[in-house]
């Protein structure tokens, strides 16, 4: 008890100290830089200033952040880092062991994010036992969204199983509408594999297979039938889909085009932006099977010298995980927030569901990480599988030699 | 003191752009050799550990792809944008009228960048959008040009695009050579009453050796460092099908966090360049020295 007051005590000494002794400043990396995406980073802009703190923006566009991280390799080379990057997954770690992360455990556990954060994900934001990166939101992956009218017109149910899905595809297709829209650009062949792969190996094949790397579970019959599944979706995409940008892919469930699309809930931010109203115009689902594939956009703090760096760092990280900016920002972007104990009233029902989904997995153990966004394996590992799906999705491989060279690319990747 | 600036001012004039060749060219030619030998991933690492990188490199499926790719677009891309730009040269050189005008048509291609070349064919060449669309529309419902959906052709249509972009430049390289050619022998030629195609096959073209080994070079350096219009095009897709090693190596380098791996890959092209310049270079400096 006395060490816990002691601690308490500390944290809020250092905290306060900090703030008197230097006016909060912190430069922050990041690649949100389109649309709704800018809106969303000008909230916790806002929110910094109000708080006495002085932002140095530093925002990258483009490669979906292999530019922002280009210049992150330079900038830390330079032994010049940026107070906060927008980092994910196991990058964090990565990054870590470069030794050059910074821990914020003080504002962690002053702001006790031990318990409102899920476990899994709490895990995410940890190095060693130390807190180093905060989360913003959870985006969940493993959606499928429809359009209400087709499927009514067909008189078709949101599938529930792989097999209903497929019966609904062959009924669509004989009716003259594309079963699925789907763009042909390798993470976007990763999306749909995962989460086939989650309905199809379940919770636990899953985490053996995607974020422990098992061999046996890697070239099991299960994964077989993964493979067997991605040959059947490949038949229910259009011929024109190589290349395609995924929101071209949601433009076409929305006009009716396709029925019919599996993509993280970024998609439901395009069918809101059209005036469509979930439920009514477009539903969504998770895709058939149990689980919950999260991707938790996160600031990792960076080793900075400087106490008003270190108070805007500190002031960065507990204004992230404060529950304002948890709500504000995540209705802005259109995923949950990471912390559990947000009020979401003023959220959507897709919303609604992924956060209760997310609490319900978190107990079953069931909350996983989405290898095809980063968040389970390290990029050359997750980069290695990427190939294997995507040049079996594009050609016709038989699902034996795709689950052999899985294998292989995995054992050349470490 | 003038007299020693007479005598080292063009060393002292070169010096700053030496010295910057020999740091940022064989200094890190040097640098990337060091690193693929290297475990490196997110950040380079310089414990050397032998030649794993280049195991991994070619154990690796995709890059077998990419070499693959390589060959079938140089191959094309250098022959048939020799062939074409040689003909449109010697149609040229019929002393035509508006020679001015075409001249400029045919080499506009080269003023554009890779990253347009690339968009633009990419619209003409999608299925639903383009050329397939356009000729379907027109009442041919059975025509089908579906190449760049298609894996095992797509990388035929970066060909189509770098020969429209490139064949031009060879074409006005082509006609200077044809220009430079003595006009007397060809009168004399002429005077003797050879036709026109043997006074091409037997003396103009032999003649213009040099051109060709210029335009091969710049057409086998464009080839193997193509990149932009890859990325335009086709995203090195559907799949990794058009990959280039170009790509592959930027792959690795900045999207995946494996820098050991892109510096090994970025070594090959390196010998690959060289196989082609090295000889090159023998010829000319033993011309020089005979």
């Amino acid at each position: 008890m006395k060490t816990k007051v002691l601690s308490a005590v500390s944290a809020v000494a250092i905290l306060s100290a900090t703030f008197a002794s230097a006016e909060p400043s912190a430069e922050v990396l990041h690649y949100w830089t389109s649309g709704g995406e800018a809106k969303s980073v000008a909230v916790l802009q806002k929110e910094f200033a109000d708080n006495g703190g002085t932002w140095t923006d530093m925002p990258v566009a483009g490669g979906g952040g292999d530019a922002a991280m280009t210049a992150l390799r330079a900038r830390v080379l330079s032994g010049n880092a940026p107070t906060a990057v927008q980092l994910k997954g196991p990058a964090i770690q990565e990054w870590y062991e470069e030794g050059v992360l910074a821990d914020i455990s003080d504002v962690a556990e002053a702001e006790n994010w031990a318990k409102v954060l899920p476990a899994s994900i709490a895990d995410h934001m940890k190095c060693e036992g130390n807190w180093c990166a905060a989360p913003v939101n959870v985006h969940r992956v493993d959606w499928i969204w429809a359009n209400a009218d087709v499927l009514k017109a067909n008189d078709i149910e949101m599938p529930t199983t792989w097999d209903e899905f497929n019966a609904a595809a062959e009924k669509l297709q004989a009716a003259g509408v594309i079963p699925l829209a789907h763009g042909g650009q390798a993470w976007q062949d990763a999306t749909v594999f995962e989460a086939v792969a989650l309905g199809i190996l379940g919770p636990d094949g899953f985490r053996k297979a995607f974020v422990e790397l098992d061999e046996a579970t890697l070239t099991s019959d299960e994964m077989k039938a993964v493979f067997d599944q991605m040959r059947k979706m490949r038949g229910y995409v259009d011929e024109n889909f190589p290349g395609r940008d995924w929101n071209l892919a949601t433009a076409m469930v929305m006009n009716g085009e396709a029925a019919f699309q599996i993509m993280g809930d970024w998609a439901k931010g395009e069918f809101l932006a059209a005036g469509k109203a979930p439920g009514e115009d477009f539903l969504c689902a998770s895709t058939p099977g149990d689980g919950f594939l999260y991707n938790v956009d996160s600031f990792a703090m960076f080793d900075v010298d400087g106490d008003d760096k270190k108070a805007g760092q500190q002031l960065l990280a507990k204004l992230i995980v404060g529950k304002n900016f948890q709500k504000v920002f995540n209705l802005n972007k259109g995923s949950i927030p990471a912390r559990t104990d947000v009020a979401l009233d003023e959220f959507d029902q897709c919303a609604d569901l992924s956060a209760k989904d997310m609490q319900a997995s978190s107990d079953s153990g069931a909350l996983l990480p989405s290898y095809a966004h980063g968040m389970a394996l390290r990029g050359a590992q997750a980069g290695a599988i990427t190939d294997v799906v995507t040049s079996h999705f594009n050609s016709d491989m038989s699902s034996e030699d795709a689950v052999q060279q899985l294998l292989t690319a995995v054992q050349n990747s470490m | 003191m003038s007299k020693w600036l007479e005598e080292h001012l063009p060393k002292v004039v070169l010096a700053p752009s030496f010295i910057a060749v020999l740091v940022f060219v064989y200094g890190f030619i040097i640098w990337t050799a060091w690193v693929s030998l290297t475990r490196s991933k997110l950040l380079p690492k310089y414990d050397i550990e032998g030649f794993i990188q280049y195991d991994r490199l070619f154990a690796a499926p995709r890059w077998d792809v990419a070499m693959n790719n390589l060959f079938i677009f140089g191959t094309l891309f250098i022959a048939i944008s020799m062939v074409l730009g040689l003909m449109l040269a010697i149609l040229l050189d019929q002393n035509i009228r508006t020679e001015g005008a075409i001249r400029t048509i045919y080499l506009y291609p080269m003023a554009l960048s890779m990253i347009v070349t690339g968009t633009a064919w990419k619209w003409i060449l999608n299925p639903g959008l383009g050329l397939e669309a356009t000729v379907q529309g027109w009442g041919f419902e059975t025509f089908t040009f579906n190449w760049l959906v298609d894996p095992d052709k797509a990388i035929y249509t970066i060909v189509l695009a770098a020969i429209w972009q490139s064949s031009g430049f060879v074409m006005a390289l082509f006609l200077a050579g044809l220009r430079s050619v003595d006009t007397e022998i060809i009168r004399a030629a002429q005077v003797d009453g050879i036709p026109t195609w043997r006074v091409y096959t037997a003396i103009i073209i032999p003649s213009m050796a040099p051109i060709f080994l210029s335009a091969f070079i710049v057409l086998a350096h464009l080839a193997i460092k193509s990149f932009d219009l890859v990325i335009a095009l086709t995203g090195g897709g559907p799949g990794f099908a058009t990959d280039l090693p170009a790509t592959y190596m930027y792959a690795m380098a900045f999207s995946r966090g494996d820098i050991g791996q892109a510096a090994s890959s970025a070594m090959i092209m390196m010998g690959v360049v060289f196989t082609i310049v090295v000889p090159y270079l023998y010829s000319e400096l033993r011309a020089k020295n005979d």
